[in-house]
């Protein structure tokens, strides 16, 4: 009789003490160089060419974070010191960072980023800013060079990207610098507006300066004869204790990358990437002049293994770990009324906060990779497990309750004998939406470095790449398909013979 | 203290209030050893409060409770179940426990020896007429006066001096309610229990009881043998209650 509520109790403890260990990086006994990234080409693309210049080196390792979610967690992981280095832009650092516009010089950002301990690189070569390009024979008709040259031609219809149309820094802005009184202006995907630029049927459109189509696409970027962008510098945002740790590292990568990339070298590495297909490892080796690392089948393979690993080993330690909380919390909540009400406003709560915002908040405190994924998973899957604890405990039938007290069994025996038994299809069902949801949200641990799925469709979007983000969406479907299987089967050991559905009589 | 210890349940003025609603109103109440004590009354009246009472599920206001010389207070709940055995409507086993389970419940909780348990079981399975591999059967797989065998069955275990039966009967159809009135009678003579029993059917009463308490809005309305309430009703209540459920004289004839 009491065997249900122990199975249960080894069930999570086995589950945890399987999966921690592949769920956990082992630390390397020397410091490794650990690179992140942004989720979009160009930075995936120059922190692989990082990378590569550490390994070339070969002072210290290189660990590659990469395709982590928005400035606020890149930066905040490199703030935490979980990691060393990663590529930026000095507006960025200045506006979004310091949120300090009046900061722009490479010398006054290191001298305000100095007493947080961290540093710049001088600038690599290229500015990654938002510009104005027109086709090249309407340049041409219409003598084009300049962005004030537009002032001429009101007539010109414009396609801009909504984050462009919105920003001050963008058209609200530029409007009112240069004067400019466009009367056809419409909103497009960025994605869309080349097309429509290449096919007449707009005339100008915004683009990045360092976009990869650019490269290709035959385009005029007209001056910003005003210099009202600001400056988007890129550079190496480092630790300042990397240069003093790995002197070598450190002036090898000013050697090779600084001064070196100018806009058409990045535009053309982008374009490897975005327009060919080629990996970031493989645009990153071109630009080092090194033989690119092949990618072949049995390697994607592979990877997809390494990725169903850490993928399992997210899902299962948060979901053991989850269990393991949510199960006495539930019946805690069964227990006090006023206790309960408290604790399911809680876990709802959490529910609330959007799965990137809490993993954000994750980084001040576990910094990035897989902890702060798990603690934000265990989280997450708190919800429906403590909400069906309560649930079912709640709804026992009062009369069989009564009876185990008037029988005298202790509090314990009753929970374990009488009250979780009978509870058990509820509390599983709990368990089981907990598991699938789980599968699903363990694909946005890729945004903090958390590994699993995630880094698939992270990167897929990255590249616009549908193929490569089914490559990722499809098996955490099938994952999740497998783990309700799995569940279904599970029933069999935790929810006693007569309480599974039909019994015979 | 020479009355006490034949008074097994003992009620002194005892009052509970659900709301503005007092369930239980000035009820005083003796229980003598070996007798069964029928509380009759419709749904509503409060028997169901005195049992939950002497249970130790609920707290008097005022008045106090005493079950084989111990005061019911909250801490000493867990000493009643030695002393108390309780059996309700339809059973209430464990669906999930097989009928020895069940049974075997109260032993378990005090960490009786597995042979222990099962040699009692046996011999308790043989005192209801409860034939022995239905033990291994879950509830779901019993029919209606089986599962209150094996609640009789659970309330027996720990051979408690008192036994409370709340409409035992109620859910069953006439003929097995018949055999099991018939055997519940026999079993309380043979183990000489001080039961009190919880009905609403007059015909149980006048079977089981040798002591009737007819209850109406939480109070007592007349305590006696049956003979006693039929011929001298306390109150027109206490007749109009008993006539309710007569048969017809007709029928009675032409049986």
């Amino acid at each position: 009789m009491a065997a249900s509520s122990g199975r249960v109790t080894a069930i999570v403890v086995i589950l945890a003490a399987v999966m921690l260990p592949v769920g956990l990086d082992a630390h390397a006994v020397a410091q490794p160089v650990r690179v992140g990234s942004k989720s979009f080409t160009e930075n995936y693309v120059l922190a692989e060419i990082v990378a590569q210049t550490v390994e070339q080196v070969g002072e210290a390792k290189a660990e590659r974070k990469l395709g982590l979610g928005g400035t606020g967690i890149v930066y905040g992981a490199l703030a935490a010191g979980d990691l060393d280095l990663y590529p930026e832009y000095t507006g960025t650092i200045s506006r979004a960072i310091l949120k300090d516009p009046s900061v722009t010089t490479v010398e006054a950002l290191r001298a305000r980023l100095g007493p947080l301990g961290l540093t710049i690189s001088d600038p690599l070569g290229f500015d990654n800013t938002y510009a104005l390009a027109v086709r090249r024979d309407t340049a041409e008709r219409l003598g084009l060079r300049a962005i004030s040259d537009l002032r001429r031609h009101p007539e010109l219809r414009a396609a801009f990207d909504p984050g462009f149309l919105e920003r001050e820094d963008g058209w609200p802005g530029l409007r009112r610098a240069y004067g400019l009184q466009l009367a056809d202006v419409r909103i497009m995907e960025h994605a869309l507006t080349y097309q429509a630029l290449a096919s007449g049927r707009v005339d100008l459109i915004d683009i990045f300066s360092t976009d990869g189509r650019l490269a290709r696409a035959d385009l005029v970027v007209l001056a910003d004869d005003l210099g009202f962008f600001p400056a988007y510098q890129a550079v190496l945002f480092a630790r300042r204790s990397l240069a003093e740790r790995l002197p070598r590292t450190w002036a090898a990568l000013e050697r090779q990358l600084v001064g070196r990339i100018d806009g058409n070298t990045m535009a053309r590495l982008n374009a490897l990437v975005d327009l060919d297909g080629r990996p970031f490892a493989a645009a990153a080796a071109t630009f080092l002049g090194r033989p690119a690392p092949g990618r072949a089948g049995p390697q994607l393979r592979r990877e997809l293994g390494r990725l169903t690993l850490e993928h399992l080993a997210l899902v299962a330690v948060s979901l053991a770990v989850a269990v393991a909380l949510g199960v006495p919390l539930g019946v805690l909540a069964a227990r006090y009324p006023r206790l309960g009400q408290l604790e399911l406003m809680g876990v709802g709560v959490l529910q609330t906060i959007p799965a990137l915002a809490l993993l954000s908040f994750m980084i001040p405190l576990f910094g990035i990779g897989t902890v702060p994924a798990l603690v934000a998973l265990c989280l997450y899957a708190l919800l429906p497990i403590v909400r069906n604890t309560y649930a079912g405990i709640i709804s026992l039938d009062p009369q069989l309750v009564d009876m185990a007290t008037v029988m005298g069994l202790g509090r314990r025996q009753r929970l374990g004998w009488i009250e979780l038994p009978m509870a058990s299809v509820t509390i599983m069902a709990g368990i089981k939406t907990a598991a699938v949801l789980t599968v699903g949200t363990a694909t946005l641990a890729a945004f903090i470095g958390g590994g699993g799925y995630g880094t698939l469709i992270v990167t897929g979007l990255a590249l616009n790449d549908v193929a490569t983000i089914l490559a990722g969406a499809i098996p955490s479907a099938l994952m999740a398909l497998a783990i309700h299987a799995l569940f279904e089967a599970l029933d069999r050991l935790v929810v006693p013979r007569p309480l599974r559905g039909r019994v015979a009589t | 203290m020479g009355v006490e210890a034949t008074r097994l349940i003992v009620f002194r003025d005892v009052t509970r209030t659900f709301g503005a609603r007092a369930a239980v109103d000035h009820v005083s109440l003796a229980v003598e050893r070996g007798t069964t004590h029928v509380l009759l009354g419709s749904s509503g009246s409060g028997k169901s409060t005195i049992l939950r009472l002497i249970l130790g599920l609920l707290w008097p206001d005022s008045g106090e409770v005493i079950v084989d010389g111990i005061r019911v207070t909250p801490e000493g709940r867990l000493e009643l179940a030695r002393r108390v055995g309780y059996v309700v409507q339809e059973g209430a086993l464990y669906p999930h426990l097989t009928a020895a389970h069940n049974a075997a419940l109260p032993a378990r909780a005090r960490g009786w020896a597995t042979p222990a348990m099962r040699a009692r079981l046996a011999m308790l399975a043989e005192l209801v007429g409860l034939e022995e591999h239905l033990l291994q059967q879950y509830p779901a797989q019993l029919s209606g006066g089986q599962r209150q065998r094996v609640g009789l069955m659970r309330a027996l275990m720990l051979d408690p001096p008192v036994l409370l039966l709340d409409e035992p009967l109620g859910a069953l159809d006439p003929i097995t309610r018949a055999a099991l009135q018939t055997d519940l009678g026999r079993i309380f003579r043979e183990l000489g229990k001080t039961v009190v029993l919880v009905t609403h059917d007059i015909r149980e009463a006048f079977l089981l009881g040798s002591t009737i308490s007819l209850l109406n809005n939480g109070r007592v309305v007349q305590q006696g043998s049956f003979a006693d309430l039929a011929r001298r009703p306390a109150e027109p209540f206490v007749a109009e209650f008993l006539r309710a459920q007569a048969p017809p004289p007709e029928m009675t004839a032409s049986l």
